[in-house]
């Protein structure tokens, strides 16, 4: 890895001894624009972004990537105009802080010629960008959905929690709710926990109050799961096959599966590190001679005890 | 002069018309109702468990709220609590987390913790009511400042993510929130134990008059010889220290804290203060009815998870209508005594 680095960096400086003042110009110029991280799962992504900036620079030394982070989308509108008049950007990779009014700042950046990559929030307008990357909110809640008909019989009952009232909830909880009908699984109700660990400990104290028979737990999210975790210990109920399904692949919880918690046996990904496979994708595209345009939807990888080690780090904030 | 003679005498007053008074009463029946309502929708609402979790979850806004009365009696008002519950429970993790190697995961660590919250919540307080009263900035604009300074603090020290205490020390101050003396969880007996010395504090000594003289006419409490900005002050340090008693019982709850720790916590600290009687503009305040007050705002949360009536999307508005018409039946003029000026 250090040799690498290094390596890179004698490489950048060669080239820049060789081809004098004329190189800087010559570099690929990509921005990144997205969110400020305020909540861990944002944190994560900005973790993402860093890492694979040192890493892409590191191998193509034509390669420039700026990362900028804005705290609401009046700013990041601000600091998509900057990046096509200062830095006069090649490419760029964005994740918008909300759809409608970043759509005519993204559309600016395209008409300046720069390739175009939309990364997990679409816009409002189709046909914007060249490369869509996204995680899949519907296949998150039917993967969950499917792992607790192959767990539980007919007859059974969960609870869900939901997240914070947005699309992103309903296309998980609408697919989560399709894929369950008809296998005899009750749902015996489901609230709001807005993906906080405090509301997800009081919905699930609540549910164990009302519900003395509950089988398992979708919680869709994984600070949700730690809530509903501690709720359950503490009600004496974590016995008895009782299993809950978070989801987005908080290091944490991909640690107690790597360890083989049987509370909290798998997880289904929702990665910030999508980031970084937008950031790969997009360097593709000005790099490669394979086509890159199009939309790339990850799966939502279900993580089990055999494949979590390959999505844990450690490093990471989330 | 006046208005002490007066506030004086409407306690007296009020004294004897417990028994009586619409006003005092109305934050209990609303209680009382709420209870029928729960019993009504899902008998397992009265069950023990359920009961005890309700008493736990109000103490964090209880706690914080008896502090508030005494910031609003005096005519102030402090929104930054709930940033400064979130601030205070990640410099407290950190602190702790950091002490394990002197001090090993034992109770000397959640001491030292337990200690810096309060010391962190008093001088958070200090700083609310020294910016307010010595640079003469509306209390509102201080904790409106200070309230994103705290919030951002978090967001900072926990790098955007969720601060984890450590295991081991989690184990030993589990208990805190867990365990239960005499069948009460501790939060609720440090609930207790806040709620009695604020009633004390408030109904009963020179300072608790004052307040009240303070929020009911600035200029005259201070002809009155009273020493009106080391008063103010007082409230916004007993508010600080409330938020520390608040903190020091979340934080093993689930042992860790984020940005999204005590998020709106302060509005319903405010909410239960005014729903239990304290008027906002201040002059007057009761400690009984804020208790009240946040008994009654977590088991709307409650009974809310005990039913699938009313659409999910919903909470918010059920919430708000039962704010509302808990104040409008003690505010209104069709109900029975006399309602003390203010």
């Amino acid at each position: 890895m250090l040799w690498k680095t290094t390596l890179g960096m004698m490489a950048v400086t060669s080239m820049l001894a060789f081809a004098g003042p004329a190189a800087a110009e010559d570099k690929i110029k990509i921005g990144v624009s997205y969110p400020t991280p305020t909540h861990a799962w944002a944190a994560g992504m900005n973790w993402h972004a860093e890492q694979a900036e040192k890493r892409l620079e590191a191998l193509h030394p034509d390669v420039d990537l700026i990362l900028v982070n804005s705290s609401d989308p009046g700013a990041q509108a601000s600091a998509l105009e900057d990046l096509v008049s200062v830095h006069q950007i090649d490419a760029l990779v964005v994740l918008p802080f909300e759809s409608e009014p970043l759509t005519d700042p993204v559309l600016n950046v395209k008409k300046s010629g720069a390739w175009i990559t939309v990364v997990d929030r679409g816009l409002s307008q189709p046909g914007i960008e060249d490369l869509y990357v996204a995680g899949n909110n519907p296949e998150l809640g039917r993967v969950s959905a499917q792992y607790m008909k192959g767990r539980l019989k007919d007859g059974d009952n969960i609870v869900v929690l939901r997240g914070i009232p947005t699309v992103i909830d309903n296309e998980r909880f609408d697919a989560f709710m399709a894929e369950i009908e008809g296998s005899g699984i009750n749902v015996l109700d489901h609230k709001h926990a807005n993906w906080n660990r405090d509301d997800g400990f009081e919905v699930m104290q609540d549910f164990l109050s009302r519900f003395p028979d509950i089988d398992a737990v979708w919680a869709q999210d994984d600070d949700i799961a730690i809530g509903v975790v501690a709720a359950l210990k503490q009600a004496g109920r974590d016995g008895n096959g009782m299993f809950v399904v978070g989801g987005a692949g908080m290091k944490e919880i991909i640690k107690g599966i790597m360890d083989g918690d049987e509370l909290i046996p798998v997880n289904v990904l929702y990665p910030p590190a999508m980031i970084a496979t937008a950031m790969d994708a997009t360097v593709n595209a000005v790099k490669s001679n394979g086509p890159v345009a199009g939309r790339y939807i990850l799966g939502a990888t279900l993580i089990t005890r055999d494949n979590a080690e390959s999505y844990y780090f450690p490093d990471s904030p989330f | 002069m006046t208005m002490m003679t007066a506030s004086e005498d409407g306690e007296a007053k009020a004294a004897k018309r417990v028994a009586v008074d619409f006003k005092t009463l109305g934050p209990a029946l609303a209680l009382l109702l709420l209870c029928v309502i729960g019993y009504l929708l899902n008998p397992a609402f009265a069950s023990e468990g359920n009961l005890t979790n309700l008493l736990t979850r109000s103490a964090f806004i209880g706690i914080i709220a008896v502090g508030a009365t005494f910031v609003i009696t005096a005519g102030g008002i402090d929104l930054s609590v709930g940033s400064m519950a979130a601030a205070i429970s990640g410099v407290m993790i950190i602190v702790m987390n950091n002490a394990v190697e002197t001090l090993g995961t034992g109770v000397p660590t959640v001491l030292l913790g337990c200690g810096l919250a309060i010391l962190l919540g008093i001088g958070a307080g200090w700083i609310n009511g020294a910016l307010t009263t010595k640079g003469k900035i509306e209390a509102f604009i201080v904790t409106l400042g200070t309230m994103g300074i705290y919030r951002s603090l978090v967001t900072y020290f926990a790098d955007g993510g969720t601060l984890s205490l450590n295991f081991d020390i989690r184990g030993t101050y589990r208990p805190v929130y867990y365990d239960s003396f005499l069948g009460l969880p501790f939060p609720v007996w440090v609930f207790i134990g806040v709620a009695i010395c604020g009633w004390l504090l408030l109904n009963r000594t020179a300072f608790g008059r004052y307040c009240t003289a303070i929020g009911s006419n600035e200029a005259v409490a201070k002809y009155s010889a009273i020493n009106v900005d080391r008063v103010k002050t007082l409230t916004y340090i007993i508010q600080g220290l409330c938020v520390s008693f608040a903190t020091i019982i979340y934080v093993p709850r689930l042992g860790s804290a984020s940005a999204s720790t005590g998020v709106l916590w302060e509005l319903e600290a405010i909410a239960a203060v005014i729903i239990g009687g304290t008027v906002l503009k201040g002059g007057y305040g009761r400690i009984g009815g804020t208790i009240l007050g946040a008994l009654i705002l977590t088991t709307i949360g409650n009974i809310l998870n005990f039913t699938d009536m009313i659409s999910n999307y919903l909470n918010g508005t059920m919430q708000g209508l039962i704010i509302i018409v808990a104040v409008l039946l003690q505010r209104s003029d069709w109900k029975f005594g006399k309602t003390p000026k203010t």
